[in-house]
């Protein structure tokens, strides 16, 4: 198990995959400033959107869920950046006003 | 990802072998690299896989800049380990903490009657004698010690491994006066005053803990700030 997580989150990607679901993970890959989830956190997706894992305090995790579903659907893998600005504050940001990048992609059959 | 890379991720890490995943993330080619070798489809310098390796040796995440994108390096490591000699009551606790803080954890006892005491699920119990146990478990430096029995024949055989072993925290329960006593025994073994000021003994943070889970609690804290460098900031 990585040390950042509660529970085994590829051992989660590996038992959905067995079970026939499209799958997605999500990786914290870069950190700046007070952030929720440290370099390495995962976050594993299905195509419904049923999530396991983190890789915020929850802030981001509507955003990248979305991502991933698209990423299992097209097979595209994306980068994505999220930091917060007064503007945003309210929309997909983190509240602490650190800034994290995270990778999403699909997990090919 | 491959499907091929996740399913030699998942052989590499049931094996116990640190694996670090390597990924363009411009591209998305991956690399699996561990202290042996590599295997995948990014290409990279051999200094770039010996900086993966590095990583993989200091178990820390990282990413670096190469001309075809900036590529991160996930590190997977084997669990660090807790090895609790002595099934008493704080024993019980404890492991569950441990293994809930990420550390696979192995109870130590030969009194079948104590390991059968308490409830160890799904937790390794080995009823071998402490030392031989402990130079079966081989501490590391990954590896957190932590004796309970208060009975010198366990506790000091234990120790006596431990501190000949690089783990990254020993501490011992008893009082200020056993462990007194305890430093003694275990310098006539040999053991210098820079290896005995290893042992953390009273062992755990000072938070006036009472019951079993209180001094479960204020151990794992204790394991934790060494761990990860607490205590030095506010």
């Amino acid at each position: 198990m990585d040390a950042t997580e509660v529970r085994d989150i590829l051992a989660t990607a590996a038992e959905w995959r067995a079970g026939g679901r499209g799958v997605a993970l999500a990786t914290v890959v870069t950190t700046w400033g007070s952030s929720p989830r440290p370099v390495g956190s995962q976050l594993v997706v299905d195509e419904t959107g049923r999530f396991a894992g983190s890789v915020s305090g929850g802030c981001i995790e509507g955003a990248v869920i979305r991502e991933a579903v698209d990423a299992i659907a097209t097979g595209r893998p994306r980068l994505l950046d999220f930091g917060v600005t007064n503007e945003q504050a309210w929309e997909v940001g983190l509240a602490c006003g650190g800034k994290v990048q995270v990778y999403v992609e699909r997990i090919d059959a | 990802m491959k499907g091929a890379t996740f399913a030699r991720l998942a052989e590499l890490r049931a094996a116990g072998t640190p694996v670090a995943l390597l990924t363009n993330l411009r591209s998305g080619s991956q690399l699996l690299v561990t202290a042996s070798g590599s295997e995948g489809e990014l290409c990279l310098d051999v200094d770039m896989v010996a900086a993966a390796q590095d990583a993989l040796k200091s178990d820390e995440s990282t990413s670096f800049e190469t001309p075809a994108g900036k590529v991160f390096v996930h590190v997977f490591a084997p669990p660090p380990r807790l090895v609790v000699v002595g099934a008493v009551h704080i024993a019980e606790p404890l492991a569950r903490m441990g293994a809930l803080a990420g550390y696979g954890v192995t109870i130590v006892d030969p009194r079948r009657a104590f390991a059968a005491s308490q409830r160890f699920d799904g937790i390794a119990v080995s009823g071998d004698w402490p030392d031989e146990a402990m130079e079966k478990l081989r501490p590391d430096m990954r590896t957190a010690v932590v004796t309970l029995t208060h009975d010198p024949k366990l506790d000091d055989p234990a120790l006596d491994v431990a501190l000949r072993s690089p783990a990254f925290y020993i501490g011992a329960l008893g009082s200020r006066k056993t462990h007194a006593a305890r430093l003694g025994r275990l310098a006539a073994l040999g053991h210098g005053e820079a290896a005995l000021a290893r042992i953390h003994g009273p062992v755990g943070l000072d938070i006036g803990a009472l019951s079993p889970a209180e001094i479960a609690l204020s151990i794992m804290g204790q394991v934790t700030a060494v761990r990860r460098g607490g205590g030095t900031r506010k």
